[in-house]
């Protein structure tokens, strides 16, 4: 792994210059957390990159920011180390590789998804969801693929804190708090530095709308599934019911949120990204966008000839979508949530007793 | 941009005295134009590099702690500087310092508390998020929503006068030249720390072994000018800011990262292997602006500051990592100094050092007896292996020659008498507050303070041409 030894090597070297500089500290998370090492050993940097929400701010504020000779292009490497965690520890780990193609792997898996519901579902079926696709075989399906989804997400997650060798797991209030408001996503408090110079929320705010609609999406999935199981309530259900007024809420925030995120992040400065990643970035908003458009669509048109191939489209789509979250970019939520959580661990540690300089 | 028809005020300068003086000049009224000899991604002059204000106030405000009152920052001045200050001067900087925060803030800026290891100065100095390139970027974003005209990679190289009233400014860019007419100029192009002809001038020979830790845009073309047309020279060329940094740093630009906080954990020798001055003599943040012009004073402008493993990590982390050896002798092998010769003065300096007990936060009994120079604090045998050395180099950040200037931020001229329409303000002028020594934040304070003056009083003569007293 010649290549990530470089990246850390080279990390290492960027991490130095920020702790002996330290200009940056009040803008996030990040430079207080490198301020309590003097040297950074691999899995701090993984930590520490995995701690920056890629704001933008240091970059724009950096001295030694390119043209400079040093060279410091601070969140572009951190954003090259993230997408080296996630292949570091990926579960099963040769899996990891589907983050070096992740724009085509979503595509193809997609281009699959979508084949196979096109063969469980009768496309001609009329009236409920359950004539095109028989419930159990649905509700049976998707269960079989949360649950695989999930050991990944879980052995990643292990993993990468084992290696930051902390004796217990803790933070967990102040992690989640942070990680539900996006409290580093903001600059230092003016907002953030994307997609330009200009300080702005809009990147946080299309994000909530994103976080929420699918957290939206998923509460009323879980409705439904009450309805089904403890009331014996079959869909589809009625546009004021419960599952459907947050499914339609929900999806409309996945909608906007991704659409906006895509927006900004076709107009954002080339030195803060790292383009490698933007296969893995748009396939997930894409994918995000398209299942909600569909499940949308699939609303609107229940009650014509088309749910049948709405319905093969739409869970076409649901099991994409959920097939590379975990070797997506939706893992970034899982090692920055770890990360948040070492961080408030550390933080009420004592620093490292320094001379005044 | 093309800077074209007559302004009323043209700027000189892209740094943070040159942006205060464009700001309250457009805020006044005036049609501003603002010189800068950088590219766009270099501008800001020195204050890229800055970090903070030394700060007048009577209660916690902002980020600062407590009260830092007139007179006690007047005293820290009159200390480092030896008294080599102008009075009046000097306190319209202190006293308008007080009132820069709101002003900043209010065009952009924004402030943290002090960064981790600057515990000390949080009574004293506010810090910038970020420090001062986003300072400087928050400035000409305001200079560029208020309209002022803005011209990068730029640099004036003359200036036309009728006595001492100024005409026209020639710039340059690339290899055309340009004349640009104004009824005001305010000249903020800071010192000519950057001038490595200059520097030879001012020091010899020493000068082509100093590091500039600032901009490589400090030409110090247009103090030239100023002094030959006949303004009135203020300082000594030889004096500065300068600390003893890392001697692996850049030529230029290094910044604030360059800087090696060992030097009072352990033993300074120069290249015959011999110390040379008292490193325990004071706390480090009151001492660290000496050693640049002590390591100047030694053979080939290099020395070594070394230390053992019981001081690694007691000091700000530098940007290069020490050099590492286990015995002394393998350390000056390294160094490219004669072991025998550093083996002795480390074994003279261990056999000198008195029992005591240290402490790195107090100015504790740990010295020296017999030894010449003596270590009169944080004195502690160098003996624990690995042994640890940072080469060293004087590291100039900012020069004190500059051109007098009266308090309308006037230029003098050699008749004693200030020019009618002539500003100066920032580095190039700093040298009227500080003669010599540095207390960290000044810069800020005397620019933010003497460029907004220069700004105010250079819109308000055209105005009105008449003079303004009485402005605070």
């Amino acid at each position: 792994m010649a290549a990530l030894d470089d990246l850390i090597a080279d990390a290492q070297r960027m991490l130095r210059i920020c702790n002996a500089c330290r200009y940056c500290e009040g803008y996030c998370a990040v430079f207080p957390a490198l301020e309590r090492r003097l040297d950074f050993s691999e899995a701090d940097v993984h930590y520490l990159a995995n701690l920056c929400h890629n704001c933008g701010s240091c970059l724009y504020a950096c001295q030694y920011a390119p043209p400079h000779e040093f060279q410091l292009d601070f969140p572009r490497m951190l954003a090259e180390v993230r997408v080296a965690t996630y292949r570091k520890y990926a579960f099963p780990g040769f899996l990891g590789v589907l983050f070096a193609w992740n724009g085509l792997a979503a595509v193809l898996i997609t281009a699959l998804s979508l084949l196979a519901m096109f063969s469980l579902v009768k496309r001609d079926a009329a009236g409920s969801f359950y004539d095109a696709l028989p419930h159990w075989l649905m509700a049976g399906f998707f269960s079989l693929v949360a649950a695989l989804i999930v050991v990944p997400l879980v052995a990643g997650a292990r993993r990468f804190w084992r290696d930051m060798s902390e004796p217990a797991a803790g933070g967990v209030v102040e992690a989640t708090r942070d990680a539900l408001t996006l409290r580093y996503l903001d600059g230092g408090g003016e907002g953030c530095t994307y997609p330009d110079t200009r300080p702005s929320f809009a990147r946080r705010r299309f994000h909530h709308l994103t976080f929420y609609g699918f957290a939206l999406c998923f509460a009323a999935t879980c409705a439904a599934t009450v309805y089904h199981y403890v009331f014996g309530w079959h869909a589809p259900y009625p546009l004021l019911s419960l599952p459907v007024i947050l499914g339609t809420v929900g999806g409309l925030g996945l909608l906007a949120g991704p659409a906006g995120l895509v927006h900004l992040r076709l107009r954002r400065d080339p030195e803060l990204a790292d383009p490698g990643q933007n296969g893995m970035d748009l396939a997930f908003l894409v994918l995000l966008f398209l299942t909600s458009a569909t499940g949308l669509a699939l609303l609107a048109l229940r009650g014509t000839s088309a749910m049948g191939t709405l319905l093969a489209v739409h869970l076409g789509f649901v099991l994409a979508l959920f097939l590379t979250l975990p070797y997506g970019k939706f893992v970034h939520g899982v090692y920055r949530a770890a990360a948040l959580m070492r961080y408030h661990i550390e933080r009420k540690r004592p620093p490292p007793a320094l001379g005044a300089e | 941009m093309s800077l074209s028809g007559t302004y009323d005020v043209l700027v000189l300068g892209g740094g943070n005295a040159a942006l205060c003086a464009a700001l309250d000049a457009r805020r006044a009224g005036a049609r501003v134009a603002l010189v800068e000899s950088a590219p766009i991604a270099f501008r800001g002059g020195n204050s890229r590099h800055t970090r903070n204000l030394r700060s007048m106030h009577a209660a916690p405000e902002d980020v600062l702690t407590d009260a830092y009152p007139e007179e006690e920052y007047w005293a820290d001045l009159v200390k480092v500087t030896g008294g080599e200050t102008h009075e009046r001067l000097a306190r319209m900087a202190i006293r308008g310092s007080a009132a820069c925060r709101p002003w900043m803030k209010a065009h952009g800026v924004r402030f943290q508390p002090s960064l981790g290891g600057t515990l000390h100065l949080s009574r004293t100095n506010a810090f910038f998020l970020g420090g001062g390139k986003a300072l400087v970027n928050a400035y000409y974003a305001a200079a560029q929503a208020q309209g002022v005209d803005i011209a990068y990679d730029t640099e004036a190289v003359d200036v036309t006068l009728e006595g001492t009233r100024f005409n026209s400014a020639i710039v340059q860019q690339r290899t055309s030249h340009h004349e640009i007419r104004a009824k005001a100029l305010v000249v903020a192009t800071g010192g000519f720390e950057s001038n490595l002809e200059w520097l030879r001038e001012a020091w010899g020979e020493a000068a082509d072994n100093f590091l500039i830790r600032g901009t490589p845009y400090n030409k110090g073309r247009m103090l030239r000018v100023l002094i030959d047309k006949g303004a009135q020279a203020i300082g000594d060329p030889t004096q500065g800011h300068c600390v003893a940094i890392d001697a692996r740093a850049p030529k230029f630009d290094g910044g604030i990262v360059t800087r090696v906080d060992a030097v009072s954990l352990g033993i300074v020798v120069n290249r015959a292997a011999q110390r040379f001055y008292d490193e325990g003599e004071d706390f480090w943040p009151k001492r660290y602006a000496i050693w640049g012009r002590l390591v100047a004073g030694q053979p080939g402008q290099i020395a070594y500051a070394i230390i053992d493993a019981k001081a690694m990590g007691r000091f700000m982390p530098p940007v290069f990592p020490p050099l590492k050896a286990a015995s002394i002798g393998e350390l000056a092998t390294a160094l490219g100094l004669e072991p025998p010769a550093l083996e002795e003065t480390v074994a003279r300096f261990n056999a000198a050092v008195r029992p005591g007990d240290f402490d790195h936060t107090v100015l504790d009994g740990c010295a020296t007896e017999g030894l010449a120079p003596a270590k009169t604090h944080w004195a502690r045998r160098i003996d624990q292996p690995p042994f640890f050395a940072y080469p060293l180099r004087p590291g100039l950040t900012f020069t004190y020659l500059g051109v007098q200037v009266n308090d309308h931020a006037q230029v003098i001229f050699g008749d004693g008498r200030p020019s009618p329409n002539i500003f100066a303000a920032g580095e190039i002028m700093a040298g009227n507050i500080l003669g010599k020594g540095y207390l960290a934040g000044i810069g800020m304070s005397i620019g933010t303070v003497f460029g907004r003056i220069a700004g105010g009083e250079a819109a308000y003569r055209v105005k009105d041409g008449t003079a303004h007293h009485g402005r605070t």
